[in-house]
């Protein structure tokens, strides 16, 4: 397939529903492993309204002696539509998800979204591969969702440091996926490895589509074993924000689309975009 | 009920809240009433295409933030066929905000925007991440004066000019643009600054250096309002770090007859709306009958009636 049409199979499609500010209760905020956390939030309004592939602008708590000023984006880890709730999987890194790692059950999170254009599955797609490491798996996770409600097959690849890391295998495997688990603790998560690995899945016929997010490294894997076997899919993208409305630009990656290359907003235009659209960075 | 209303020379205003150029577009529509701001400003629109900064483009900062967008631009043409047709829906008044690399660029655009749907020309002669270093035309009131005055024989719509704080004499760009015919001017926009990176010991943002904004610059900003409404006759739009009501009430009294709101929308998308209704109530329960009665009162001039009233 050439690159243009894939660009035009790709194109995610815009979502009609508004996000909003929202008032959610904490219902549980618990600890997955050493550096990750669970999140789960009461909010029936914002959790009707969710696609897959979105996220939030989360207002962080404040901190004693620290600033947080500007909002988190945090995928939805976990949609319950008609439950009420949201789940958000964070990664403890800097600030603001040292604020939200504070927040304890009945606290309120002020949460704008759901926001952004999630995944899209093509109907020429039956049976997907996903690669997702390390906390990438929050974003990729209600792809299993969306998959299975489709009836589409889906591969997990599952990359992290360690195997405490690989916290969201039960979400795919609870949606009907086969999981496979690569680790750099095992000494078999390094690009080489993983590219054996996706040929086997390719030469299978289990790979109609790639997903990816976060990583540049897996991305460019992706999008040249994409190139050489004619394969799409999409990936999900991050970029520092601070609206999350498209209103700013501070979002931007570069994008190529119809033959140009585009500073895209990642919040409006993203965070999930065709797997050869993106430009690594 | 309180009469919010506000004029900008000839412009009547339903209330004096409006954002700030760069801080809103038509994505708000999503989560706003547009109609119950007082006007809408635009993203500077540049002649041609831009494509903005490298990122990252954003930094945080204790009570605020930096930027160094770049002003990312579709160009004129895009923007007269796309951008003012949207707002016709709407019934606040819409101010472009145009910004251009020379002053002859800037007349051009001057006569470009002067369209049926668009009230009035906003100038972007303060951004700080177009030039090198952050310079800036409003930095210096000869140059103020020069664009301003190309832009006024091109055009009859209403001008008003955005000046920087990143000048010791605000006051002296405030008085060329009037001289040079504008018709308000907006104080300010932000603050040259910067943030390193502790990890990288490197710039945050991608240029170096870019604008902070936010409650941090307020009480800057303000002081720059109240001297600038001691220097000129048309009306002053404050922006700069206002979060409430009671930040805009602040900035009345020190002289502006409308305010920007930027940053605080990236927090709370319904903040001007907010805004609004809080000054309406701020009003009422202290019985001030019109938003109007507020301008100026912290004005040196203004002295002898504030102690007569106290009196
Ligand atoms: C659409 C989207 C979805 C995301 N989903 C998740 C998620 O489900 N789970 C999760 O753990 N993280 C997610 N992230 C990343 C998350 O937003 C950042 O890790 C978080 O903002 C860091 O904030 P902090 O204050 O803790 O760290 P900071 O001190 O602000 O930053 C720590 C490091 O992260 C970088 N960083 C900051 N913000 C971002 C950002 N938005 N994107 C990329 N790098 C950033 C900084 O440059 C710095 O190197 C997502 C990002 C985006 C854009
Ligand atoms: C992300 C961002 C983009 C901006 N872009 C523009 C712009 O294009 N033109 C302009 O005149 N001012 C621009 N500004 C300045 C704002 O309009 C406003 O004057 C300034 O941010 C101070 O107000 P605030 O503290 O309420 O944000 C921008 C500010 C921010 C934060
Ligand atoms: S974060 Fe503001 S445009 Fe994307």
């Amino acid at each position: 397939m050439r690159a243009d049409t894939l660009a035009a199979v790709e194109a995610p499609t815009p979502l009609p529903v508004p996000g909003d500010e929202y008032l959610g209760t904490v219902l549980v905020n618990a600890a997955v492993n050493a550096r990750y956390k669970h999140l789960v939030v009461s909010a029936p309004e914002a959790a009707r309204k969710i696609r897959p592939g979105q996220f939030f602008n989360l207002l962080c708590p404040p901190l004693p002696d620290e600033a947080v000023f500007l909002r988190r984006p945090m995928s939805v880890y976990q949609m319950h539509p008609n439950g009420g709730t949201v789940e958000f999987l964070y990664h403890v890194t800097g600030a603001g998800t040292r604020a939200l790692a504070l927040l304890a059950p009945g606290d309120t999170l002020d949460m704008l979204g759901p926001l952004g254009l999630g995944f899209s599955l093509d109907p020429a797609w039956r049976r997907i591969v996903v690669l997702a490491r390390g906390v990438g798996l929050a974003t990729l996770a209600p792809l299993a969702q969306l998959a299975q409600a489709s009836g589409v097959a889906i591969t997990a690849v599952l990359s992290a440091r360690s195997k405490l890391d690989l916290m969201s295998q039960s979400v795919f495997a609870d949606a009907g996926a086969e999981v496979l688990t690569v680790t750099d603790e095992e000494g078999t998560s390094a690009v080489p490895q993983v590219e054996r690995l996706l040929l086997d899945l390719i030469r299978a016929g289990r790979a109609d589509a790639f997903f990816t997010c976060g990583s540049n490294r897996l991305l460019k894997l992706l999008q040249t074993l994409g190139r050489a076997h004619g394969i799409g899919g999409q990936v999900a993208i991050e970029q520092q924000m601070a609206c999350g409305l498209g209103m700013c630009f501070c979002c931007v990656r570069q994008i190529e689309r119809n033959g140009t290359v585009a500073n895209l907003r990642v919040c409006r235009d993203g965070p999930v975009f065709g797997l050869h659209e993106a430009l690594s960075w | 009920m309180v009469d919010l209303g506000v004029r900008i020379g000839s412009l009547a205003l339903r209330n004096p809240i409006m954002p700030g150029s760069g801080t809103f577009s038509e994505e708000l529509a999503r989560v706003v009433d547009l109609n119950r701001l007082g006007a809408y400003v635009t993203k500077s629109v540049t002649p041609g295409f831009r494509d903005g900064n490298p990122t990252p483009r954003v930094a945080e900062t204790p009570s605020g933030m930096l930027n160094s967008i770049g002003l990312p631009s579709k160009g004129i043409d895009h923007f007269l066929a796309k951008t003012v047709p949207f707002y016709a829906r709407y019934a606040a008044p819409l101010v472009v905000s145009v910004s251009a690399d020379s002053p002859e660029d800037f007349a051009m655009m001057a006569e470009r925007v002067s369209v049926p749907g668009v009230a009035a020309i906003e100038i972007n002669i303060s951004c700080p991440n177009i030039e090198e270093g952050g310079h800036a035309v409003a930095m210096e009131a000869d140059a103020t004066y020069d664009v301003v005055s190309r832009m006024r024989v091109r055009t009859d719509w209403p001008l008003w000019a955005k000046l920087t704080p990143n000048t010791g004499s605000a006051t002296a760009s405030a008085r060329a643009a009037e001289a040079a015919g504008a018709d308000a001017v907006v104080v300010a926009n932000t603050i040259l600054a910067m943030a390193i990176d502790l990890e990288t010991l490197a710039p945050k943002l991608g240029t170096g250096t870019g604008g902070l904004s936010g409650p941090a610059v307020k009480p800057v900003i303000l002081r720059m309002v109240w001297q600038c409404a001691q220097a000129v006759r048309i009306p002053i739009i404050g922006s700069g770090g206002i979060m409430n009501a009671t930040d805009v009430v602040e900035y009345l009294a020190a002289g502006a007859s409308a305010v920007q709101v930027g940053t605080a929308t990236f927090l709370y998308p319904k903040a001007m709306v907010r805004i609004v209704d809080g000054l309406a109530a701020w009003c009422t329960e202290r019985k001030i009958a019109r938003v109007t009665d507020l301008i100026g009162r912290a004005l040196p001039s203004a002295a002898p009636a504030r102690r007569a009233r106290e009196a």
